[in-house]
């Protein structure tokens, strides 16, 4: 007897299709849902309304090409992603990186983390009926961050910035005062969000104890970023691999207790704490030098000069979803023979069954919100 | 990392007296699939190892035949990657699941048998996760044909028809025409050679 029998026996059963043109879905996102009553007895979730093969796009132009489709997948954060292609495309080829530009990378990355925390923070509570004041204040800042983006690489969320050895752009003075005073007002944001809605009782009724996500669940079902640190797994890449010169850097993972969407809202807020005391050291400490490796220069006048040798490299960061893993084989030639993307938002919604079970109709919704995902990157 | 995956290999061929390994490029292959389910369960418990986070689940099509390649660490111990890797003939490629053992491996799975028709046995749900039901072939293939979606066949032409479209007649006729002689509506591979 399927589950679907078992309940309909019982009483009323409902079969609802959640998306894929739904406002909190973020994007074209659909979940197949039993409902007994109010009650979630079955999660189902589709994908592929997005869906651009862009691995099978990747096989077809070269190393270098594939740089500007990264910015496409996870669209809130087009560096994030730009840094762990760039950076597996690096170990394949063993190029190094100067110190000027990996700073120039980690002050990058860092603010795409601002931006993405913060905006996650604002849809979610969107998603929970706070309609567009919080997420308003908090693409307020976005808007900042978007604006030094413009300036230094060009485009606003496409940015196609980094380059294998380096970054395309020096920062120059006028940016660095940009982001240093972005950077110094930072703290006063999270101040008055915090004062609008970490104690706010509604919030907190409507987050606390729902959604929870045990902790071997989360490891089992290989959840990974902010949602798996709210459930109190100690888990940083930046901390664990230290790639690009995040070793060098003071700062601390924050961690939740329960695993509930309440401890993922305040895992985000931390964590954005954590990037501007990370960007404040790095633009203190931002030595001078060669923004990109001069051995490269023959790689950017012509991209079919990128012949890394045969073989595989598996390269991964901690993009603010999550664990972002780009998986490359070279057969010696300009173009890459397999190019894999192992993407947080697709792998983050393994456990989202059995985070809704037993839930209510109207907590999916924040739920999905609070796992964080971009459709772009869930269907590539 | 070689030492890594050396240590990896000698612990199973202790634990697993006859079992066929062989080191890759930092990478274990298990020579018979079957083995995959006897040798996760053993790196997932074994407290040498602890290989508790199943991180990436993916395919490649090597034209002899396929492989799929697993990268696992260990949250608790904060070592890794750790690459198993098995091969299958490209005609009829079944894998043992690692979803029962791995639920991080139940969306990875759908994925690589949906853009190569692997077969995981023994997962729950195996239904293609991007693409629609009905969809024929497996794009990631390297022998995989894409169909031009401007030009119509004589049998999209009937299920248009049949679904109370109006197609035009000039798109008849040349469905027609390609029904006739005998080609299908295929995309022209990119003509730019993998030169070396």
């Amino acid at each position: 007897m399927t589950l679907l029998d078992e309940i309909k026996k019982d009483g009323e059963i409902l079969e609802i299709n959640f998306g894929p043109q739904h406002p909190s879905t973020h994007g074209v996102f659909r979940m197949r849902v039993l409902l007994e009553g109010e009650t979630v007895r079955e999660l189902k979730p589709v994908m592929g309304y997005l869906h651009r093969n862009q691995e099978q796009i990747a096989e077809n132009t070269t190393y270098a090409g594939i740089v500007g489709f990264t910015d496409r997948m996870d669209y809130i954060n087009a560096l994030s992603n730009n840094f762990s292609y760039c950076l597996t495309a690096e170990k394949l080829a063993s190029i190094e990186v100067p110190e000027r530009a990996a700073y120039i990378r980690i002050i990058m990355a860092e603010l795409a983390r601002l931006i993405n925390h913060s905006a996650a923070v604002g849809f979610l509570l969107n998603d929970l009926g706070s309609f567009f004041t919080p997420l308003l204040y908090a693409l307020r800042e976005r808007e900042r961050i978007l604006d030094v983006f413009e300036a230094v690489t060009g485009s606003r969320m496409m940015c196609n910035y980094f380059r294998f050895g380096g970054v395309k752009r020096d920062l120059d003075e006028d940016s660095l005062a940009a982001i240093k005073t972005i950077v110094r007002k930072f703290p006063r944001f999270l101040d008055e969000f915090e004062t609008l809605l970490t104690s706010n009782e509604i919030l907190c009724m409507r987050c606390q104890n729902v959604g929870v996500l045990p902790a071997d669940l989360a490891v089992n079902a290989g959840i990974t970023g902010p949602t798996l640190r709210a459930s109190g797994v100690n888990y940083d890449i930046r901390k664990i691999d230290r790639y690009g010169l995040y070793d060098r850097f003071d700062f601390k993972v924050p961690l939740g207790k329960k695993g509930d969407v309440y401890d993922r809202y305040y895992i985000r807020i931390l964590e954005m704490r954590e990037s501007v005391k990370i960007l404040e050291q790095a633009l203190q400490a931002l030595p001078a030098g060669d923004f990109i490796h001069p051995k490269t220069a023959p790689l950017l006048r012509n991209p079919r000069n990128f012949k890394p040798p045969v073989g595989e490299a598996y390269g991964r960061t901690e993009s603010p979803k999550g664990e972002l893993g780009f998986y490359l084989v070279s057969d010696g030639t300009p173009q890459p023979w397999r190019c894999h993307v192992r993407a947080p938002s697709l792998i983050n919604l393994s456990a989202l069954e059995a985070m809704c079970l037993g839930q209510k109709i109207a907590d999916i919704m924040i739920i999905l919100g609070s796992i964080d995902i971009v459709l772009g990157e869930t269907d590539r | 990392m070689p030492s890594m995956i050396n240590s990896l290999k000698d612990a199973l061929e202790k634990k697993f007296p006859g079992i066929k390994l062989r080191i890759l490029r930092d990478s274990l292959l298990l020579e018979d699939p079957q083995d995959l389910t006897r040798v996760a369960q053993h790196v997932k418990e074994s407290p040498a190892f602890r290989l508790d986070y199943l991180s990436s689940v993916t395919a490649s099509d090597f034209l002899d035949y396929l492989e799929t390649i697993y990268h696992f660490y260990s949250m608790e111990k904060k070592s890794g990657p750790w690459v198993l890797r098995v091969r299958v003939p490209r005609e009829n490629a079944r894998v043992p699941s690692l979803t029962p053992l791995y639920q991080s491996a139940e969306l990875q799975e759908r994925e690589a048998y949906d853009l190569f028709g692997i077969l995981y046995e023994g997962h729950p749900d195996l239904r293609r996760l991007f693409l629609w039901e009905g969809f024929e072939g497996h794009p990631l293939l390297k022998n995989y044909e894409q169909e031009n979606a401007d030009t119509l066949e004589a049998r999209d032409v009937e299920w248009l028809e049949a679904h109370g479209v109006k197609v035009p007649e000039t798109m008849k006729k040349n469905a027609a025409e390609l029904k006739a002689s005998g080609k299908r509506a295929l995309v022209e591979k990119p003509t730019e050679p993998r030169q070396a």
